[in-house]
């Protein structure tokens, strides 16, 4: 347990990334490996994310997993017009989950999940053509999810739970796109803020019509994370300027958008499950990104995204009594519009393909894998609300991005 | 340990798939070549070849350079290194064994009541031309030179700083004592070249007001002096031998011909009524003035000076913004009638003032002597005030070096760059970009640097577009131009 603990934490530092906008759907191994299906899938803890109102259905007594991502997201960026060609810095970051899911009597089920469902790590070459719209980012949200969840009939359940959020921003640009200071270094600006809180919910209903055929339903609110009173480092800019931009502190305000899920799972045999999800995410909370400095000055940064739809299949094959084999595919369409398509998410619609496996290593215990691949095609995209003296000037080109996210993780159970 | 270790591999083996575009910039055959080989660019000029901005050569400015920015996009395009001659850092400035011989660059400073102005740079320069670069160097760009300085041996030879038969620029980089710029730039045997020579021979003349002499005439160039104009012919001779030189290993090339000075903000900055006065002060200043008029009226009665002069010069004040007081060489001598009738009149708009004047005019010639303002009771010298005749001195050279520039680049078979039309449009109206327009302003338009003669970066950026389209258009080649809002403009202290 204890080295448990210590991997949690080590995870817990590193940053976060990936999906349509900020949103990262790797909540569980089993069910990425499924095309990240399970509103409907009676599997595991997992269900603490994907349905509340499962885990009354599970099996076992008690039920604890936990496993980790990492994702190699690439971005790579050119212009023809210019001759522009950038590649990101390929961070790597590792997003985690923890859920726990107790049987307390026939009807009535308690869990427990920490999970990161948003977030993003992008890091530019500093001063690439972009930088005046970023140089790095890194975005990361953890929530924790105390969660009940009852059998009102045999075949009908509902759960959910309070989400605890906290999350921490760190943000580089340069200013403009030619202010120095006096040796020619860029002027740039950092916003940093952790330990932001904020309080939503999670809430699923599950329906059995008969032994073989689920349906599910889950719904996740919308959370703001309010940045309040963070730190905002400029950085080289010119000494008749710099006074004003000492200790300056910053607001902002950053949506998680709300989603709903629903969907279906079919056993048809034995060894045979499939599933099919939908999601729904609620984008168009996210309006814009605008920092308010103390100092009275703004940064307005127009995102307008509109809401988006996922489509999910999975897929389980149960080979042997140890061996599970899971495959899946999903398509997630980009909550971003043309013309605001800005490099701290150059991301249009993916292919995504995954596939895993569990085994059964005891009774007890067992381990499981997934893997995803993260397909874009190539598209010509620009953001074209950045402003120099009261007029848009576009940046844009070619964006390709791709990503690869190996997971493993451990279930226990009795 | 172990965990990092796969990490660490997944890291290598994932990373290593970095999406493939289906038509990537940066492979060969996306942008093309044509005709012209870009393996081995060469540029040769002055200081705005150099990068030389705000009063100086330093670091940032060399690696913005027309020439260095047009070699990047040639990259794209199978251009290969090119390497400048780069001096110590940012402050700019030149010493000889220890001793500053060039000050360090201009920067803007904007005090506490939001007054701007250009201010040097505290501290000493620190790149010696006693420290001598071994090159080849594939800029060539030596400020100060005129067209003739390419073909003179010794150009580089330290002993000759002092008495400004050499050039420290070229002295830290010459190859030998006895090295021509031309010579050192054929040596490195160029594909291609560029050529933008020729404004010193008239801006020398011109940015000392006109003080010195028009060689228009005399085809002995070592007789001049370095404010002196230099004789056409003189420039079609040594442009035709360094064009000579340049092609005769088989290289291609683009030349680029001489701005019209009234277009730079050297120039255009300081007005010719720059000085504002009430009622009372004008007034007075016309009582003082009253003996100079009645002094012209008596010669003109006698008939040594015709009734226009005697009106050109007339001095005359009213309230408001009135034009500065100077000395005009080009008036008739009338000291040898009466001392007192010195060769003075009111400038006209026709008047240009070179912008160093602005930081003199309206000062006390002597500070204990409220009268002896400069440009209203102490006339502004020859030195400060290019006149409408020194002005078609300086165009009439102009007009023939630019005809000699484009019959020989036509001769030559080279791309040819207008670059005094770009000057003229960033003069009037400007230059459109993403970001605004980009004009010759002073301190505000974005092309001009603190000089008022050189450009900023983004200035020189609009320069090297107007080369690449040129070279694009001539030898058929497809490279790509520069976003010159990416570029940055004056600096701000």
């Amino acid at each position: 347990m204890k080295k448990l603990t210590l991997l949690a934490m080590v995870l817990l530092i590193s940053a976060i990334s990936y999906a349509g906008g900020y949103r990262i759907a790797l909540q569980g191994q089993k069910q990425l490996a499924m095309g990240h299906t399970g509103v409907a899938v009676i599997n595991s803890s997992e269900l603490v994310f994907f349905n509340p109102a499962g885990l009354t259905y599970l099996d076992k007594k008690f039920t604890v997993s936990l496993g980790a991502n990492a994702v190699f997201a690439n971005i790579s960026f050119q212009n023809e017009q210019y001759g522009w060609h950038t590649e990101d810095n390929n961070s790597v970051s590792t997003p985690f989950n923890v859920y726990a899911a107790y049987k307390i009597n026939d009807w009535a089920s308690v869990g427990l999940g920490v999970y990161t469902p948003y977030g993003s790590s992008v890091e530019y070459p500093t001063d690439w053509e972009g930088s005046h719209l970023i140089n790095d980012i890194s975005l990361s949200a953890i929530f924790f999810q105390p969660t009940l969840s009852i059998k009102l009939h045999d075949k009908l359940s509902i759960g959910g739970g309070p989400i605890f959020a906290t999350g921490s921003v760190n943000f580089n640009r340069n200013i403009d796109r030619s202010t120095t200071d006096v040796n020619g270094n860029r002027s740039n600006v950092t916003i940093d803020d952790s330990g932001i809180t904020a309080w939503g919910y999670n809430i699923g209903m599950m329906f059995r019509p008969t032994e073989k055929f689920t349906l599910g339903v889950d719904y996740r609110s919308k959370i703001d994370m309010n940045a309040e009173d963070g730190d905002a480092d400029f950085q080289n800019l010119p000494s008749a300027v710099a006074g004003q931009y000492q200790s300056v502190a910053f607001d902002a305000s950053l949506p998680l958008p709300a989603e709903l899920s629903v969907g279906a799972s079919y056993t048809i045999n034995e060894k045979w499950l499939v599933a099919f999800d939908y999601n729904r995410v609620y984008w168009n909370a996210y309006e814009a990104l605008d920092v308010i400095f103390s100092n009275g000055t703004e940064s307005l940064n127009p995102r307008n995204y509109k809401n988006s739809s996922v489509y999910r299949l999975g897929v389980q094959y149960k080979a042997t009594p140890r061996f599970i084999l899971r495959g899946g595919y999903y398509f997630d369409e980009s909550p971003v519009r043309s013309g605001y398509f800005a490099p701290e998410t150059p991301r249009n619609d993916s292919n995504n393909f995954t596939g895993g496996f569990t085994f059964k290593i005891s009774d007890r215990f067992a381990l499981d894998a997934s893997f995803l691949y993260v397909h874009f095609d190539e598209v010509d995209e620009s953001y074209n609300y950045y402003q120099e003296n009261g007029q848009n000037v576009p940046f844009g080109g070619t964006y390709k991005n791709n990503a690869f996210v190996p997971g493993l993780g451990i279930t226990y159970g009795f | 340990m172990k965990k990092l270790l796969y990490i660490s591999l997944a890291a290598i083996t994932f990373t290593a798939c970095q999406p493939e575009f289906n038509d990537p910039v940066n492979e060969q055959d996306f942008y093309t070549n044509g005709d012209a080989d870009f393996s081995n660019y060469v540029s040769v000029g002055n200081s705005l070849t150099a990068g030389f901005a705000d009063n100086a050569l330093y670091l940032k400015a060399q690696q913005n350079s027309y020439p260095a920015i047009m070699a990047g996009q040639f990259g794209l395009a199978g251009g290969g290194d090119f390497i400048q001659p780069l001096v110590d850092g940012n402050l700019g400035g030149l010493l000889n064994g220890g001793q500053i011989i060039s000050g360090t660059r201009l920067v803007l400073q904007i005090d506490a009541e939001g007054n701007r102005a250009p201010v040097s740079l505290e501290g000493t320069p620190t790149t010696d031309i006693t420290n001598h670069l071994d090159g080849p160097f594939n800029n060539m760009g030596i400020p100060g030179a005129k067209s003739f300085h390419l073909l003179a041996p010794g150009y580089g030879n330290i002993a000759g700083v002092e008495n400004r038969n050499a050039n420290p620029y070229f002295v830290r980089i010459a190859s030998s004592t006895d090295a021509t710029v031309i010579g050192d730039a054929v040596a490195q045997d160029p594909t291609f070249f560029s050529l933008w020579i020729g404004s010193n021979d008239i801006l020398s003349y011109a940015s000392q007001g006109g003080d010195g002499e028009d060689q228009t005439g005399n085809t002995d160039p070592t007789t001049y002096g370095y404010n002196d104009i230099t004789d056409p012919n003189v420039f079609a001779s040594v442009y035709n031998e360094e064009l000579k030189a340049l092609t005769s290993t088989g290289a291609k090339g683009v030349v680029a011909n001489v701005p019209e000075v009234t277009s730079i903000a050297y120039f255009t900055t300081v007005p010719y009524n720059a000085i504002p006065l009430d009622t009372q002060t004008a007034e007075a200043l016309n009582q003082a003035y009253a003996p100079y008029n009645a002094g012209l009226q008596q010669v003109q009665a006698i008939g040594l000076i015709t009734a226009e002069e005697a009106a050109q010069r007339t001095i005359q004040f009213s309230a408001g913004q009135n034009p500065v007081v100077l000395l005009d060489e080009d008036l008739t001598d009338l000291t040898t009638v009466n001392p007192a009738l010195t060769n003075m009149r009111q400038a006209t708009e026709e008047d240009l003032i070179p912008l160093p004047v602005s930081s003199v005019l309206g000062t006390l010639a002597d500070p204990d002597n409220p009268q002896s303002v400069i440009g209203v009771g102490v006339p502004l010298n020859d030195a400060q005030v290019l006149t409408i005749t020194e002005q078609t001195h300086v165009s009439t050279a102009q007009t023939a070096y630019n005809t000699t520039i484009k019959a020989l680049a036509d001769q030559y078979d080279l791309a040819f760059v207008d670059v005094n039309a770009i000057l003229k449009q960033l003069a009037n109206g400007g230059v459109p970009f993403d970001g605004g327009t980009i004009t010759a302003d002073f301190g505000t338009g974005g092309a001009f640097s603190l000089d008022g003669v050189h450009l900023t970066q983004r200035g020189y950026a609009v320069v090297a577009n107007a080369f690449i389209d040129a070279i694009n258009k001539k030898y058929n080649a497809t490279v790509p131009k520069v976003n010159p809002g990416n570029y940055p403009t004056i600096f701000v202290k």
